[in-house]
C-alpha cells in the first residue's frame, strides 16, 4: 500500500506543472496568509524584545504611588533625597548611594517622513549615576553632554526615525537652544530617548524635583528591604518596582492589541484561503478523474489515492507558507518603526521575524492545506470507476 | 431565456466552484470593510471638526502646561471670538481603566463647543457646582452613571491635599453630541478647573495643557495661528498653534502609521483574490469554448460574448462583495457596542463607496482576460476543439 501511495503521489506531484494555475492559487493564497500573520506578529515580538531587554532585575525603579508610568510620576526634591537614603540601595565607588534621580519630560520632534506632525520624544534629565546604572549604554558618535550646559545626547533610534537630533543639530525647547553633542546606543528602549543633565532639565522645564529614582539594589534581598523601608516611611507614598518588571509590564497592552488584530485578520484570510484551496483541489481531482479511475481499475486502493491528493495539497500549502515567511522576512525583518509607549512617548523598535513565528506560520499553512485537501481527496477516492472512465 | 438569466444559469452550472469562489470573495470584502473602517478611525476621524477652532499648546510638547496668564493676551487677538482651556486630569476608573478627562472652565468651554448638547439646567448646575462633573452619554451608559450620583475617580497624576488620589465628583450632567459624528465621541468627562486648582496637592494652579481659540472667521485660522506663535516666541512658554483638525491628526499619527499596515494587508488580500477569482473565470471560459462558439454561430456578436463573461465575473464579485461588506457592517456594529463606544468601528458610506469601487475594478480585472479570449474565438477552430 505504501508503495502504491508513493507511486500515485509521485504522479500527482509531477503533474502539478500541467495544472499550474489552480496550484498557484493555493501557493499564493497561503503565502498571503502566512506573510500577513508573520509580519503582524513580528511587530509585536520586536516591540516586546526591545522592552524586555530594558532594565535590570537588580535595580529598582521608584515612582510616586499609583502613577503607572514615569510621565505621571513626580517627587519634590526632599522626597527624592529621602528615597536615596533608604536601605537596600547599594553604594557607588564614591561611597554615596548608587541611585539616579531622573526627570522625564517630553519634547516634540518631527518624524523623518512627516511635514508637521510632531511626535512625543522622552527627554530624560539624569544624574551621573545614571550611566553606571546602565552599563550597556555607549556613546557611538560625538561625546557626552557637559553637566550644567544646554547640551543633550540622543539615542540611536531617535536619530534614525526623527529629524533634528543628529550630532551638531540644535533642538529648540522652551525658548532656548540645545546642542546635540552625541549619539548613544543601548540596544533597548533608551535608544528612543534623549538625555541631558538633570539640573539643566529642571531649570528649563520649571520642575524642581524628579519623576523617578533608579537605584542599584545591594544584594538579592535588597528589593524587599527597600520596599518595606519606604512602606514604613510616612513621608513617602511610592511604588517600588524592579526596573525590568516596569518595562516588561508595558508590552501587555501592545501584545493584546496586535494579537487581536493578527487573530482576526488571519482567521478571515485563512477562511478565504481554505475556500480557494478547496476550489483548486476539486479542480485538480476533476482534471485527473480519468487517470485516478484508471489507477483504481488497475487495482490501486482508495487510501493511496487519498494520500496522493492530500500530499499534493500539503506540499502546495507548505510551498505557499515558506514563500509567505520569506516575503515577510525580506520586506519587514529589522524594519524600524515606532509607536506610543506607556509614558506617551515614542518607542522605536524593529520588526523581528523569529523562527517560532515562521514555524507557527507554516503550521497554519499546513492546517489550511489539510482542510483544503481532505474533502476533494475523499471525493477522488469515492469516484465510481466506470463513470469516470466514460467521462470525456 | 433572458440574458441575465443566462449569466446566472452559467454561474450555477458548477455549483461547488461558484459557491467556493463566492465565499472567498465574501471573506476578502469582510476584511476590506473592517480594515478600511479601522483606517477611517485613524485618518478621516478629523473631517467633522471644521477649522473654526485653534489648539494652542506648548511648542515643546502638549504635556508641558502653559500659564493661564496667557489668557488675556490670547483674547485680545483680532479674530478670536472666545477662548477656552483644559488640563489633562489623568482620570482612572476603578482599578485601571483610563478615562479621557479634562478640567476646564464650564462656561468658556460651552461657548467654544456648541456641538455638545445638554439641558440648560444641567449646564447651570455644572457652572455652579464646584465638585461638579459632566460625562458624555457613552461613558455614562457604559458605567451606569446617573445624574446626581457621586462618582469616585482616581487620578494617576494628581493627589488631593490630603495625599489621596481618590477623588469624588458629583455628576451633574450628561451630554450628547449634536449629530452622529459627535455622538460617537461622547466617551469623555469634564470637571471644574476652579475646584481642581484648589484641591490638588501640588498647588498646580492655572497651568493648562491647551487653550482653544474659537475664531469668528475660519479663513483667518492660519493668520491667527501665526500671530499667537509670534506673540510668545523666545519665551519659556513658546506655543504651537494648529487647527483642531491638524491637532487630531497628529495626535493619532503618534500611534503609528496604521494606514500603511492596513494597505499592506489589503494588498496581500486582493492580490490573492485576484488570482482566485481570475482562475475560476479562466476555468469556466476554458470549459465552455465550444458553447461560446455555438453562441457566436447563432449570431451573438463578439462583443456580447465578451459581455457575458464580464457580466458573470461582475455578478460573482458584486454578490460576494456586497455580502462581505454587509457582514463587515454587522461585525463593526457589534464591536462598537461590545466596547461601549470605545472603539467606533463603523463601516460607513465612505467604506461602502470604496468597497463598490473595489468590486467594479476587481470584476474588470478578473473578467477581462478570459472575456477577451472568448471574444477572439474563431468559430471554426473552437468547434473543432483546436
Amino acid at each position: 500500500m505504501l508503495k502504491q501511495a508513493l507511486a500515485i503521489t509521485g504522479i500527482s506531484i509531477r503533474s502539478i506543472p500541467e495544472r499550474w494555475a489552480p496550484s498557484l492559487v493555493i501557493v499564493v493564497g497561503l503565502a498571503g496568509v502566512v506573510a500577513v500573520f508573520t509580519a503582524l506578529l513580528a511587530m509585536a515580538s520586536g516591540f516586546e524584545s526591545t522592552l524586555k531587554a530594558t532594565g535590570r532585575s537588580d535595580a529598582a525603579l521608584i515612582l510616586r504611588g499609583g502613577s503607572d508610568a514615569e510621565l505621571n510620576s513626580a517627587f519634590d526634591r526632599a522626597s527624592t533625597d529621602l528615597i536615596k537614603e533608604e536601605p537596600g540601595i547599594a553604594s557607588g565607588a564614591d561611597g554615596r548611594p548608587l541611585a539616579s534621580a531622573e526627570l522625564m519630560v517630553i519634547a516634540e520632534l518631527l518624524r523623518r517622513d512627516a511635514l508637521n506632525n510632531g511626535a512625543n520624544i522622552t527627554l530624560r534629565g539624569v544624574e551621573p549615576a545614571a550611566f553606571a546604572l546602565r552599563p550597556q549604554l555607549r556613546i557611538v558618535a560625538g561625546r557626552n553632554f557637559t553637566p550644567g550646559l544646554r547640551e543633550l545626547i540622543a539615542g540611536r533610534g531617535v536619530v534614525q526615525q526623527f529629524r533634528g537630533a543628529a550630532v551638531g543639530d540644535t533642538v529648540r525647547m522652551r525658548g532656548s537652544e540645545w546642542k546635540v553633542v552625541g549619539t548613544f546606543a543601548s540596544g533597548d528602549a533608551h535608544d528612543s530617548e534623549m538625555w541631558t543633565d538633570l539640573n539643566v532639565a529642571r531649570s528649563t522645564f520649571g520642575r524642581m524635583g524628579s519623576s523617578s529614582v533608579l537605584a542599584q539594589l545591594d544584594g538579592p534581598d535588597g528589593f524587599e528591604r527597600l520596599k518595606s523601608a519606604v512602606a514604613a516611611e510616612p513621608r513617602l507614598s511610592v511604588d517600588v518596582l524592579r526596573e525590568q518588571d516596569y518595562f516588561s509590564g508595558q508590552t501587555r497592552q501592545f501584545r493584546k492589541t496586535i494579537g487581536f488584530l493578527a487573530g482576526v485578520v488571519t482567521v478571515i484570510m485563512a477562511l478565504g484561503a481554505v475556500f480557494a484551496a478547496l476550489n483548486s483541489m476539486y479542480a485538480a481531482v476533476a482534471a485527473r478523474g480519468k487517470e485516478i479511475a484508471t489507477l483504481r481499475a488497475l487495482g490501486f486502493g482508495a487510501v493511496p489515492v487519498v494520500t496522493s491528493v492530500m500530499s499534493e495539497a500539503l506540499l502546495l500549502a507548505l510551498a505557499g507558507g515558506v514563500a509567505g515567511a520569506v516575503i515577510a522576512f525580506l520586506l519587514f525583518n529589522n524594519v524600524s518603526v515606532s509607536t506610543l509607549g506607556q509614558s506617551f512617548t515614542q518607542v522605536v523598535f524593529s520588526f523581528k521575524v523569529t523562527p517560532q513565528l515562521v514555524v507557527r506560520g507554516l503550521i497554519i499553512a499546513l492546517i489550511i492545506g489539510m482542510i483544503g485537501g481532505l474533502m476533494p481527496a475523499l471525493r477522488a477516492a469515492r469516484l465510481p470507476v466506470t463513470v469516470s472512465l466514460r467521462e470525456q | 431565456m433572458t440574458r441575465s438569466g443566462f449569466v446566472i444559469a452559467n454561474l450555477f452550472r458548477r455549483r461547488t466552484r461558484t459557491v467556493l469562489t463566492l465565499l472567498s470573495v465574501i471573506m476578502a470584502f469582510l476584511l476590506f470593510g473592517l480594515l478600511q473602517s479601522v483606517n477611517t478611525i485613524f485618518n478621516a476621524g478629523a473631517d467633522f471638526v471644521g477649522a473654526t477652532r485653534l489648539f494652542v499648546q506648548a511648542r515643546v510638547s502638549f504635556t508641558s502646561p502653559l500659564p493661564i496668564s496667557m489668557l488675556p493676551r490670547l483674547e485680545s487677538i483680532p479674530g478670536v471670538a472666545r477662548v477656552a482651556y483644559q488640563t489633562w486630569f489623568g482620570g482612572v476608573w476603578q482599578e485601571n481603566t483610563p478615562l479621557i478627562m479634562f478640567s476646564l472652565d464650564p462656561q468658556r468651554y460651552r461657548d467654544v463647543y456648541p456641538e455638545w448638547v445638554m439641558p440648560e439646567s444641567q449646564w447651570q448646575d455644572f457652572i455652579r457646582t464646584r465638585t461638579g462633573m459632566i460625562a458624555g452619554k457613552q461613558l455614562a451608559d457604559q458605567y451606569g452613571w446617573k445624574v446626581g450620583q457621586k462618582i469616585p475617580i482616581n487620578s494617576n497624576i494628581y493627589p488631593q491635599k490630603n495625599g489621596s488620589k481618590a477623588w469624588i465628583f458629583d455628576l451633574v450632567g450628561i451630554f450628547d453630541g449634536k449629530d452622529d459624528e459627535w455622538k460617537k465621541r461622547t466617551n469623555l468627562a469634564f470637571i471644574q478647573q476652579d475646584y481642581f486648582d484648589e484641591a490638588n496637592q501640588f498647588g498646580v494652579k492655572g497651568r493648562e495643557n491647551f487653550f482653544i481659540l474659537k475664531l469668528s472667521d475660519s479663513n483667518q485660522a492660519a493668520q491667527v495661528a501665526r500671530t499667537v506663535d509670534a506673540m510668545f516666541e523666545n519665551s519659556p512658554d513658546e506655543t504651537k498653534t494648529q487647527t483642531e483638525k491638524d491637532f487630531n491628526i497628529s495626535f493619532v499619527r503618534q500611534i503609528g502609521d496604521i494606514g500603511l499596515i492596513v494597505r499592506w494587508i489589503l494588498f496581500a488580500v486582493f492580490f490573492t483574490l485576484l488570482l482566485v477569482v481570475g482562475n475560476t473565470m479562466a476555468q469556466s471560459v476554458r470549459e465552455r469554448i465550444p458553447e461560446l462558439a455555438v453562441l457566436k454561430t447563432l449570431g451573438f456578436s463578439d462583443g456580447s460574448v465578451l459581455g457575458f463573461v464580464l457580466a458573470e465575473s461582475f455578478v460573482l464579485c458584486l454578490g460576494g462583495g456586497l455580502i462581505g461588506l454587509l457582514l463587515a457592517s454587522i461585525a463593526g456594529a457589534m464591536v462598537a457596542k461590545g466596547t461601549g463606544g470605545r472603539f467606533q468601528l463603523t463601516v460607513d458610506y465612505r467604506v461602502w463607496l470604496l468597497g463598490i469601487a473595489a468590486i467594479v475594478l476587481m470584476s474588470l480585472a478578473v473578467g477581462l482576460l478570459p472575456g477577451l479570449r472568448a471574444r477572439r474565438l474563431k468559430i471554426v477552430d473552437a468547434l473543432a476543439g483546436r
